[in-house]
């Protein structure tokens, strides 16, 4: 398992970045895991965000992309927008959550 | 007299209604079965149609014809449950009460989901081969078909059967080449995953295949619109792929009988523990098949193994015992690959699909995740099989509920990884 040093903090990730103890995550290294994906968060992203975090406590599970528009009202074109090239994926990863298995 | 009532007819139903008829004391249980149409499809069967190797009379029968003496069939649409009153509502306004329900629904194909889907191409350059509808116009638009851009495309996971679309462009591979069209027709095939197959070393190994049959592969593709103007597919991040045909499948769902019930999940299934098959609903409601939200393959062969372990539990519960967590996720599928021969696999939640002999160790016949003629024997027995031992729920030699590791070559990454765990 990797190791990584957010303003001086160390997380746990694994090879692909993703954290693997969620304890160790907050909202400043958050928004440093959004600038190496090339993403500053705004509330816009804050509320997918929190939203993924309730689901997750919640069901033990990254939401996916018809959840995230059904149960979180977020519609899929907002969330390619916010969050190009894979919305969920840079969302989980962000998020400090696993990398989802449905993929996008 | 206490009331069990099935509702779905379909493959997980009709199994349960004959598990249950030869096991549950009848002069103290009734058991009733609903379902809202008279024919029984035998939906692995709608994969060969579109290539005349089947035709309508190998895949439908009457569902009456399966349902065992002393189980009452009402032929009936539900409109909803309702678990605090234990009752389904029907359509007709009637109540039918409950002690015991076993929900077995199914998924269904939701194109209304996809933008522009059920547009002027539909049925026109746009088919599915899921329904049997789809199947049958499919057959007819292959028999015109003289060449062009063929796109098989999934739209989103979870899908009943998910190598079906793979078995689909193996065997239009093949149908082409015999036709001397395959030079004339780009075969491609467009999926949201990362690969070819959810699993990591299956997927490896179509991957390879799809290659080496010359198909072009498009992954990580979400769909957003058909465009029936230009007749081509666009994601959501403007990827886009034109065709002459479309082959899709759409959006699969849970009946809305669960939406309108309350207690499905956005896809309209059904909380389901996933061991022993009772619903997080209510603790005397069970769900079988398809309609589970479960993390296992949509699968006639995962119905069957789960048949048995729900079987076993309505007889406990019955009698106030302890439910057995029986049910691993076995999985059991044969994946065609045209030239008359096929893939099997075997897997379940733990293990993905490795090689190996199945069910014999050492021996087989069958060879898993290996291209063989008797594993495609397998394949066409297996609709032998469905309507002889599956629904009639007769017990299969050999082949446990439970997956077996033995005859399985498990590469030592995996059971490293499970040594950690
Ligand atoms: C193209 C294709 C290929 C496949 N290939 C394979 C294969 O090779 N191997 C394999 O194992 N599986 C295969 N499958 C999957 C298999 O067919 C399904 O997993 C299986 O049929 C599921 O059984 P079920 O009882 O859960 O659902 P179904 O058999 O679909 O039955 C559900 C029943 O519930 C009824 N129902 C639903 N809602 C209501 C309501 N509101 N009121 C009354 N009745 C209702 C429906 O009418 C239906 O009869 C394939 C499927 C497809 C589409």
């Amino acid at each position: 398992m990797a190791q990584k040093q957010i303003n001086g903090t160390t997380i746990d990730v694994n090879d692909e970045g993703y954290m693997t103890n969620h304890s160790q995550w907050n909202k400043v290294i958050a928004a440093t895991i959004a600038e190496e994906e090339g993403i500053t968060l705004t509330p816009a992203h804050w509320r997918v965000l929190d939203f993924i975090d309730h689901d997750f406590q919640e069901k033990g599970v990254v939401p996916g992309m018809r959840r995230m528009n059904k149960v979180g009202g977020i519609p899929t074109k907002d969330l390619y927008e916010l969050f190009p090239n894979g919305p969920i994926k840079k969302a989980a990863k962000i998020s400090g959550y696993p990398k989802p298995a449905s993929c996008v | 007299m206490q009331q069990l009532v099935i509702l779905g007819a379909g493959t997980a139903g009709t199994m349960m209604a004959n598990h249950l008829r030869k096991k549950v004391d009848l002069r103290e249980w009734k058991i009733t079965i609903v379902d809202q149409y008279p024919k029984h499809y035998y939906q692995p069967g709608f994969l060969f149609m579109p290539f005349g190797l089947y035709s309508e009379n190998d895949v439908v029968k009457q569902k009456r014809e399966f349902i065992p003496e002393g189980v009452q069939y009402i032929e009936a649409k539900v409109d909803r449950i309702e678990p605090e009153a234990n009752q389904l509502v029907l359509h007709s306004g009637m109540t039918l009460p409950y002690n015991i329900l076993i929900i077995a629904t199914g998924s269904k194909t939701a194109p209304g989901q996809t933008e522009g889907l059920l547009g002027d191409d539909w049925r026109k350059r746009v088919f599915d081969f899921y329904t049997f509808e789809g199947a049958v116009a499919l057959r007819e638009a292959l028999k015109n078909w003289k060449g062009g851009r063929l796109v098989v495309h999934i739209t989103e996971l979870p899908i009943k059967c998910p190598v079906a679309p793979l078995e689909f462009t193996f065997l239009a591979d093949w149908w082409l080449t015999e036709r001397g069209l395959r030079d004339k027709t780009e075969l491609t095939y467009v999926t949201p995953l990362t690969g070819p197959f959810t699993k990591p070393i299956c997927s490896d190994v179509m991957g390879h295949l799809l290659t080496e049959k010359k198909v072009r592969t498009v992954t990580e593709f979400n769909i957003a619109r058909v465009d029936n103007e230009n007749h081509k597919i666009v994601s959501w991040d403007d990827k886009e792929v034109p065709y002459d045909l479309l082959v899709t499948i759409p959006t699969n769902m849970g009946d809305e009988v669960i939406e309108r019930s309350g207690f499905g999940d956005e896809l309209n299934f059904v909380p389901t523990d996933k061991n022993t098959l009772q619903s997080k609903v209510k603790e005397n409601i069970f769900v079988i098949g398809d309609a589970t939200d479960l993390p296992a393959s949509k699968a006639g062969s995962v119905a069957h193994f789960e048949s048995e372990v729900l079987t076993k539990n309505i007889l406990h519960y019955m009698k106030g015992e302890p439910l057995e967590a029986d049910f691993d996720g076995h999985a059991n599928c044969y994946i065609e690959s045209g030239y008359n021969k096929a893939f099997l696999i075997d897997f379940n939640y733990d293990l993905q699909p490795v090689p190996g002999t199945f069910p014999l160790p050492g021996i087989g016949p069958f060879s898993l995740l290996k291209e063989t003629h008797i594993n495609h024997l397998g394949k066409l027995a297996f609709r032998w099989i469905y309507w002889n031992v599956l629904l009639k729920a007769k017990p299969m030699p050999g082949i446990d509920h439970k997956m077996s590791r033995t005859g399985k070559h498990i590469p030592q990454e995996i059971l490293a990884a499970e040594a950690v765990h």
